[in-house]
């Protein structure tokens, strides 16, 4: 009796996932088997193993990796100094404000504050090296992504880094561990489940990145993610873009076995 | 003796911001070879000089020696001290290997000098065969000995115990004050060891410090300590006590309770304004006529080893009595005890006048 009361709850859950994750990927695996005649084929497979499109992917996948890397390089020291200042939910809730934000309203900003006009060139003006062109460039689109998803991977850290026993640090340096040993041997083993998350979180939607490619990048940077929206919005060629998509899907299936928790 | 002395404290005083100062000028010294014991309430400042010894925090005043050099600045990884934590404190991502082998990595010893001393340190904990396992898989006592055994891997000269057998139950507890009482035996290495547990503290140490609000109140062997409290503090808080205000007539003769008592306290003024301590195990039973004093029994617990019975004399005094007899609550009983019994304490009496009091009329006994 109480077991069939305690799966009445399951129900919303299971249909949202039905409706929304198992259906949609269900539909993507079918469409990606028809051409854009609509006829069934094999042809959009093919396709994705031509250098085109594997050097599309071998390009999202470097950026992602950028975008991560540079994450992890800033966040891991922020969430470090997070825990020993005073208002940490002060300051925690500064960094978590932005992610509230639309994300098409921030690309936007940096569209002005990066533009020939902006207030970034108008500096570099006055400190004589003169106007230079920031957005559409590598640069632009690393900094706002980077900015974008930090606050994905200084939570997951801070949280590992508060949860760690203090007591730990104090073992290892009376056991003889200076402060770099200390991290090396122990604060960084024991967060390495908050760097995993903080990965996953930015890795895996920094792969279908679309809009920043296009407005900070104006496409000179082009992922799968963009190549799906053209798919489906320019060429109408909805079955190449489910075959990208599946291939993304395979691809995140694969980081998250990768970068799964410790039992 | 002096060659003896590993660690000193020299007035040290410890003071956050502005807060009252945690410790207050407190000097001791601590030898080789010995088992020491840090016994007060909480707050008292125990584990400040733990944690001072530790180098986890440096002396607001004075100066802590090691082997009579100056060791405030050193910092705790260039100390030859080891800490047993409160919650252990083992690392949760290395096996038990790893957490004893810990030290010895980080000092670079080889690979079978590290197996050969984490082997040998395991086997005086009694936890050989336990080497791969986690530690989420050990249980309370056997991360204890884990921690323990971290600690004295690296022989130390000194090792630290915080409070570590507070999360045992009673039993294990029990069990554990023996082995580490054993440990330290056949180390010979000084052991601090930092409790609240007067029981613990009686049963294991060779010297122990009773501390309050940042003071040391007394040290000194757990008998003196007990026999001889120096003030209410201490007797209080070590054992259970009866302490009554007394007059001293003079000495070896005190009044209490309107009647006079011979004791063995001397050094006294005539008159003096003294307290007396008896403790509840030396009152015995008697017939209401046939003790030194009577009393009437208000409340009795059944204690399992004893009975303890509450109850006030004539005077309105209160005395606790443990007896393995029972009483009746409601009788009148006698009080009978010693002159031994009775302890007399001067009232606001250091610890150095009260040991020079006490050989001056141990002197003078023995002169006589």
């Amino acid at each position: 009796m109480q077991i069939r009361t305690r799966n009445l709850y399951l129900i919303p859950y299971l249909t949202w996932i039905l409706l929304f994750v198992v259906a949609p990927i269900l539909l993507i695996v079918y469409y990606s088997f028809f051409n854009v005649d609509g006829q069934f084929t094999l042809g959009n497979y093919q396709k994705f193993f031509t250098p085109v499109y594997l050097k599309m992917t071998l390009s999202s996948f470097w950026y992602a990796l950028l975008i991560t890397i540079i994450s992890l390089l800033i966040a891991y020291p922020t969430a470090y100094w997070l825990t020993k200042t005073k208002h940490k939910q002060l300051w925690l809730l500064l960094i978590i404000l932005p992610s509230w934000i639309n994300l098409l309203l921030k690309a936007y900003a940096f569209l002005g504050i990066f533009g020939t006009y902006g207030p970034t060139n108008k500096l570099l003006e006055s400190l004589g090296i003169g106007t230079q062109q920031i957005l559409f460039t590598d640069f632009s689109f690393l900094f706002v992504s980077v900015y974008i998803f930090i606050p994905f991977m200084i939570l997951p850290i801070y949280n590992a880094l508060e949860e760690m026993n203090h007591s730990l640090l104090d073992a290892a340096n009376d056991l003889g561990a200076s402060q770099w040993t200390t991290f090396r041997r122990v604060i960084f083993p024991l967060t390495l489940d908050g760097v995993k998350s903080g990965c996953q979180a930015v890795f895996i939607p920094a792969l279908s990145l679309f809009m920043i490619t296009r407005l900070v990048a104006g496409n000179r940077v082009i992922t799968l993610g963009t190549a799906i929206e053209q798919h489906f919005l320019v060429t109408q060629d909805w079955g190449m873009g489910a075959t990208i998509a599946v291939f993304l899907i395979i691809a995140m299936a694969f980081i998250m076995m990768l970068t799964r928790k410790r039992k | 003796m002096a060659d003896q002395t590993i660690i000193r404290f020299e007035n040290v005083t410890k003071q956050y911001d502005q807060d009252p100062a945690v410790l207050n000028d407190v000097s001791f010294s601590i030898e080789r070879g010995r088992f020491y014991t840090l016994l007060g309430p909480s707050g008292c400042g125990k584990t400040t000089i733990l944690r001072l010894i530790a180098g986890f925090t440096e002396p607001t005043k004075g100066n802590i020696y090691f082997h009579e050099k100056v060791m405030n600045d050193v910092p705790a990884n260039k100390r030859q001290v080891n800490t047993v934590f409160q919650d252990y404190a083992l690392f949760p991502h290395l096996n038990v290997f790893e957490n004893v082998a810990f030290g010895l990595r980080i000092k670079g010893c080889k690979n079978d000098e590290i197996k050969r001393k984490v082997l040998e340190a395991l086997r005086f904990v009694n936890l050989v065969g336990y080497e791969n396992r986690e530690i989420k898989e050990m249980s309370g006592g056997q991360r204890q000995r884990v921690a323990i055994a971290r600690a004295i891997v690296n022989e130390p000269e000194v090792i630290l115990l915080d409070e570590p057998l507070s999360a045992l139950d009673l039993k294990l507890r029990t069990e554990m004050q023996y082995e580490l009482r054993e440990l330290q035996r056949r180390l010979g290495i000084t052991f601090v060891f930092v409790t609240h547990d007067q029981e613990e503290a009686l049963a294991m140490s060779d010297e122990i410090f009773v501390l309050n609000e940042g003071n040391i109140e007394q040290s000194g062997t757990p008998t003196d300590i007990y026999d001889e409290p120096i003030n209410r503090f201490v007797a209080d808080f070590i054992g259970e006590s009866n302490i009554v205000p007394g007059v001293m007539k003079e000495d070896y003769l005190v009044q209490c309770a309107g009647k006079n008592f011979d004791c063995v306290d001397g050094g006294f003024n005539r008159n003096e304004q003294v307290e007396i301590v008896i403790r509840p195990e030396d009152l015995e039973i008697t017939l209401p006529d046939q003790g030194k004093l009577r009393m009437k029994v208000d409340s009795q617990l059944f204690r399992g080893v004893h009975y303890e019975i509450c109850g006030y004399d004539q005077d309105g005094n209160e005395w606790l009595v443990h007896s393995t007899k029972k009483a009746n609550v409601g009788e009148e009983i006698g009080l009978y005890f010693d002159p031994e019994a009775i302890h007399v304490m001067r009232l606001g009496e250091t610890e150095e006048e009260f040991d020079k009091r006490l050989e001056a009329y141990s002197e003078a006994t023995h002169a006589d």
